[in-house]
């Protein structure tokens, strides 16, 4: 496996508080990448570097070995806990709507034989992920969900080279939360995604990944805690030993990995 | 039960909202009952005959001077007034309103600006209309669009400044660019927003209205108001009035209909 992204001694300053310090990764394509942390460890940050929200204040991010635009662009797609599907347009419509951006600059819309292909592709994602009978609902008519379905349809139409999920099921009962984990697993096999999710839930992470980083500060100035940033401080690569759809966390590692966290917000 | 849990149903909230209206009324007849046994020719609190009789004249006949029907001449003139300051008050308002709340460097360039022409009384600038624009309709209808515009430009830049950061960065990350993100995203958001916008400045709109009116018009339901104040007719003023609420009411009536045929999805949570 080639690598995809790398972080060349990525640094994020805002003024004199450091957020991330000496991030240096690189992730190989196809794989399934969770990064946990407590709370303020910088994993959103690390996210919003990768999809370009952000530009890091030292080193540089490569994709496929150039250097990372600070904009976001359809190479990288995104689901985020919340909001990130549009209210005011039906599922279908939802799908489609990549689809509309790329192929009519001008008016952002198809007719026609080319709106019927879109619809037609639209419609076998939707389906692919479980919401062919929601093809004409709005948003706000799907549960929470549905609606991340939705979004990972949306974002899978664009064929981006990273898929960078935020939370994505933090909002999920538990077991909604399951199936959407089989989901997940299922898309990322067949359509080859190279998947970064950042999460709370340390069990989703070991269950999903093929490699957990945790990110945390190696160092604490407890006179001025803003001057040492977060960094990947343990890097664990799993090798699945179980079926994909089986999301029975490794227990010794868990356990090691969750005192590791809780130690670290105790020191704080 | 604890009155706090007393929730009237569809129909007794319909004869609930009736009933201070119906008590008014009531008030009134008794009043102007009482006044006119007193004294036959008051003028203050005339009687709904005489309200008739008063307005039949205008409904009816037509003015020997114009030749128009006045009751009828005035409410095309107001409305005409009205729909065109609305009209040229909403395109504006989107115009200027989407391009502030999607281009942050709009934002920083023009927000004070709107805000400062926000604050200036509107009436306060009616003379400087009058000379700019002379005493035609002109001057009327500019003085609804600069009192309601700056309240609907702030009103639409702020609903789609806060759209969710979420949905512009997935839009982006869809492929669309800055004119995608505004034609697509930001302006079906926008627009029920602006007609619930719209909704809010009906008030202000017929207040600004009726303030040209009074001052220079020939024709108007503001300007025949004040002309019959003159001679403190009371059977002309309060069907006026009345005549005015019925259309403001229409027109916010329409308006949320509008809104509610258009964007059904932004209705979802009032079902």
């Amino acid at each position: 496996m080639s690598d995809l992204l790398s972080f060349e001694n990525v640094w994020l300053e805002y003024g004199d508080k450091i957020v991330l310090e000496g991030v240096d990764l690189t992730i190989a394509e196809r794989s399934f990448v969770s990064i946990v942390g407590p709370s303020g460890a910088g994993k959103s940050s690390f996210l919003r570097l990768v999809l370009g929200q952000e530009a890091p204040s030292r080193g540089r991010i490569l994709l496929d070995d150039k250097p990372l635009t600070p904009e976001c662009g359809p190479d990288r797609g995104v689901v985020f806990q919340r909001y990130s599907v549009f209210p005011h347009l039906t599922a279908l419509r939802n799908v489609m709507f990549g689809r509309e951006c790329v192929d009519a600059p001008f008016t952002a819309r198809l007719f026609g034989a080319a709106r019927r292909a879109a619809a037609d592709e639209a419609e076998a994602m939707l389906v692919e992920v479980g919401l062919g009978d929601a093809l004409h609902l709005y948003p706000a008519q799907l549960s929470g969900g549905m609606q991340q379905r939705l979004a990972i349809a949306q974002a899978l139409m664009a064929r981006p080279r990273v898929l960078l999920l935020d939370e994505p099921f933090g909002a999920l009962d538990p077991g909604i939360r399951r199936d959407m984990h089989r989901l997940i697993l299922r898309l990322w096999q067949e359509h080859a995604l190279t998947v970064l999710m950042v999460t709370h839930d340390i069990s989703e992470a070991f269950g999903l990944g093929t490699r957990v980083l945790a990110f945390d500060k190696r160092r604490i100035d407890p006179h001025a805690p803003h001057r040492f940033g977060a960094t990947a401080v343990y890097d664990l690569p799993l090798t699945r030993k179980a079926p994909p759809d089986t999301t029975e966390p490794n227990g010794q590692v868990l356990r090691l990995t969750e005192s590791v966290i809780t130690n670290t917000q105790d020191s704080q | 039960m604890r009155w706090v849990n007393v929730r009237p149903n569809r129909r007794s909230s319909i004869l609930l909202g009736a009933l201070p209206l119906l008590v008014a009324l009531v008030v009134y007849l008794f009043a102007a009952t009482a006044r006119h046994a007193a004294n036959p020719s008051d003028k203050i609190l005339p009687t709904p005959a005489a309200m008739v009789s008063a307005m039949h004249s205008l409904l009816a006949e037509s003015d020997p001077l114009s030749g128009r029907l006045i009751f009828w001449a005035d409410t095309l003139a107001s409305l005409e007034r009205l729909g065109l300051a609305l009209g040229i008050c909403a395109l504006s308002a989107l115009l200027v309103g989407m391009v502030l709340g999607v281009l942050p460097a709009a934002r920083a360039t023009l927000g004070a600006l709107v805000t400062t022409i926000a604050v200036i009384p509107p009436i306060a600038l009616l003379p400087v209309l009058f000379i700019l624009f002379g005493l035609g309709e002109t001057a009327k209808v500019a003085l609804i669009v600069v009192g309601v515009t700056p309240f609907l430009i702030r009103d639409l830049a702020d609903h789609v400044a806060s759209l969710p950061q979420e949905q512009l960065i997935k839009a982006q990350t869809l492929g669309a660019s800055s004119w995608q993100l505004a034609l697509r995203v930001a302006l079906p958001q926008a627009l029920p927003r602006l007609i619930a916008g719209l909704r809010l400045s009906l008030g202000p709109a017929w207040v600004y209205l009726i303030s040209a009116e009074a001052i220079a018009s020939d024709v108007g339901l503001g300007y025949r108001i004040f002309l019959v104040r003159r001679y403190l007719s009371m059977d002309i003023i309060i069907p006026y009035v009345a005549w005015i609420s019925i259309l403001a009411i229409a027109m916010d009536l329409g308006l949320a209909q509008l809104s509610r045929r258009g964007f059904a999805w932004a209705h979802q949570a009032d079902r």
